[in-house]
């Protein structure tokens, strides 16, 4: 007869093999990860599940319009150093893959938004993927600018295959692209590999080029979709916003003009995304776009180009190193339209939902901030 | 801007060239002779016999390769952009150039000064987007939390800073930057350091309206 054990038991099991699986970390690492483990559980109250317990409520409310037809996770931005170097990301991500590991049910999938590394250094991607090994749920990956610039790209393709490809998922078509192309702006400099990493690392460096999804990947988008009707519904993810909105600090896609003319016979498209490390929301017509939290730091918002339907995230406390970061999850509706929680450390939850974006923001309206940026 | 450095340059080369003619004409006879600079530290090969602009190419050549942070300034520039400093363009105009409490100035004059200023804010540019020059033991730099020193704000200063319960000013909590999340030392209030990242930040918030005590 099958052995019964209860949610608790599972858990603790889950929570020993989650640790035992880190041994390859050094002692005193594996003693600070330990120990911050053990301050996030009591920071939660030793329930299971933890932060999302609050998430699960919001669920339930108005906002979300209706019930999702399924959920996945995600986490985004850990831009990892090697642990002698900082562990600080480190444990960050950690906590990360805590959070989504205690989600009751499990989510469908994890969705990795990119920047694993923050110099493309082949131990950073190394380290994240033995630390992502750890998600229970499968885990899909994105390539962001801090992944590909050393190696062109090289590293992240040996271990997580081509950054371009679909899928489908309960009736929704899946696409992940690699909009961090750049042009070439290091040949004729004459620049190193990690010169060229550092360059396109800084947000607010001038020298490196806008990002772009480019013709081949937008060729091979257009042949991917030739095959799903209008009515299919879209979720497209790419590392920068699918749209212009800051240039300076390429929260931009060069050619996004395109690439919303290809999405554009589509009924319902939702573009996920990460680099912008902050609650940000935009619409353009039948496409939704949501951004990502970091889990190493926020970024503050552009000071020009704001989308009008973002509602900004409280200013983050730099006395609190977590505040502004975080993880969260897509409920996905049956029509393809989703509900965006923003699960903020250290803060509740913020759920950007279907209605919000459905209803040009005229209903669900997000919490406002009552610090706003400078 | 660029007249000037381009006449310093040439000034530069000619001495050079004085400094080091002397060597060359007591060299041996390889093919390539090694001339000492006239800073005292220096060597240059040239070819032996070289002269005139082909002596002068090679000895800038050599200079270029022992100063190859000579044009930092337009670097760093390039690399991260920098608020213009203010205009004065006016005090030119109706002759009151020459009635000035500055006593008599011209158009070079401003632009030493807004060059001269300009370089010290990019010095802080290029300390803030350094985890190196900010000595962080954990490779982090200001402009991973604030690009373009956004989010900075130097003109809510002073003000009560509830975290830490007194009165700040905008170096306090550069300086609560540089050993929190920076993780590196403190900087004295006028260490050369200091002064350049206040210049930066500040001229990036140039044209906002000074408001201090802001929360």
């Amino acid at each position: 007869m099958k052995k019964l054990k209860s949610i608790e038991t599972r858990y603790m099991e889950d929570r020993s093999r989650f640790f035992h699986d880190l041994k390859n970390l050094d002692r005193r690492s594996f003693l600070k990860v330990s120990a911050a483990a053990m301050g996030a559980a009591v920071a939660s109250g030793v329930i299971p599940s933890g932060s999302f317990q609050s998430v699960s409520v919001a669920q339930g409310n108005a906002a979300s319009g209706g019930s999702a037809a399924f959920r996945f996770a995600y986490i985004s931005d850990s831009h990892l150093y090697e642990k002698k170097i900082n562990d600080r990301f480190v444990r960050s991500l950690l906590r990360a893959v805590e959070d989504v590991n205690n989600l009751d049910p499990q989510p469908d999938f994890v969705f990795y938004g990119g920047d694993l590394a923050q110099l493309g250094q082949p131990r950073e991607l190394e380290l994240g993927a033995q630390i992502l090994k750890n998600v229970k749920a499968p885990m899909k990956m994105m390539v962001g600018e801090h992944d590909w610039y050393f190696d062109l790209g090289q590293k992240w393709r040996q271990m997580f295959g081509e950054p371009t490809y679909s899928w489908d998922h309960k009736g929704i078509h899946m696409v992940t692209l690699n909009s961090v192309v750049e042009r070439d702006f290091w040949t004729r400099r004459g620049l190193t590999a990690m010169e060229r990493m550092m360059t396109v690392a800084g947000l607010d460096n001038g020298v490196q080029s806008p990002f772009s999804v480019g013709e081949e990947q937008r060729q091979w988008l257009r042949k991917d979709l030739a095959a799903y009707a209008d009515e299919t519904p879209l979720i497209v993810f790419s590392h920068s916003p699918l749209y212009k909105l800051y240039k300076k600090w390429n929260f931009w896609t060069d050619d996004a003009d395109e690439v919303q003319a290809i999405l554009k016979r589509f009924k319902q498209v939702v573009v996920i995304h990460g680099h912008t490390h902050q609650l940000l929301t935009n619409r353009i017509g039948n496409i939704h776009f949501h951004g990502m939290l970091s889990t190493a730091w926020p970024w503050p918002y552009a000071p020009e180009g704001m989308p009008e339907l973002t509602i900004e995230m409280n200013r983050p406390d730099p006395f609190n190193p977590n505040d502004g970061c975080g993880d969260g999850q897509v409920h996905v509706h049956a029509d393809g339209l989703v509900d965006k929680v923003y699960n903020l450390w250290n803060r509740g939850p913020i759920t950007v939902s279907k209605a919000y974006t459905a209803s040009w923001g005229r209903q669900s309206v997000p919490p406002m901030p009552n610090r706003a940026s400078y | 801007m660029r007249k000037i450095s381009i006449v310093s340059q040439v000034g530069f080369v000619l001495l050079y060239i004085a400094c080091v003619s002397m060597a060359a004409i007591l060299a041996g006879c390889s093919k390539e002779v090694e001339l000492a600079t006239c800073d005292g530290t220096g060597r240059a090969m040239v070819a032996k016999n070289a002269t005139g602009q082909a002596l002068a190419d090679g000895l800038m050549d050599q200079w270029k390769r022992d100063h190859p942070d000579r044009d930092w300034v337009t670097g760093e520039k390039e690399r991260h952009e920098l608020k213009p400093p203010a205009d004065n363009s006016a005090l030119l105009e109706g002759g009151q150039a020459q009635g000035h409490t500055y006593g008599q100035h011209d158009r070079r004059d401003l632009l030493v000064w807004a060059r001269e200023t300009e370089k010290f804010a990019l010095e802080g540019s290029r300390i803030f987007h350094s985890s190196e020059l900010l000595g962080s033991t954990v490779a982090v730099s200001c402009d991973m939390c604030h690009p373009h020193a956004a989010n900075t704000h130097p003109e809510t200063y002073p003000k009560f800073q509830t975290q830490l319960g007194r009165v700040v000013l905008l170096r306090d909590m550069i300086n609560w930057c540089i050993e929190q999340p920076v993780r590196g030392k403190r900087l004295e209030p006028d260490d050369p350091a200091m002064r350049a990242l206040e210049a930066y930040i500040m001229a990036q918030r140039s044209g906002t309206v000074m408001n201090y005590g802001k929360h």
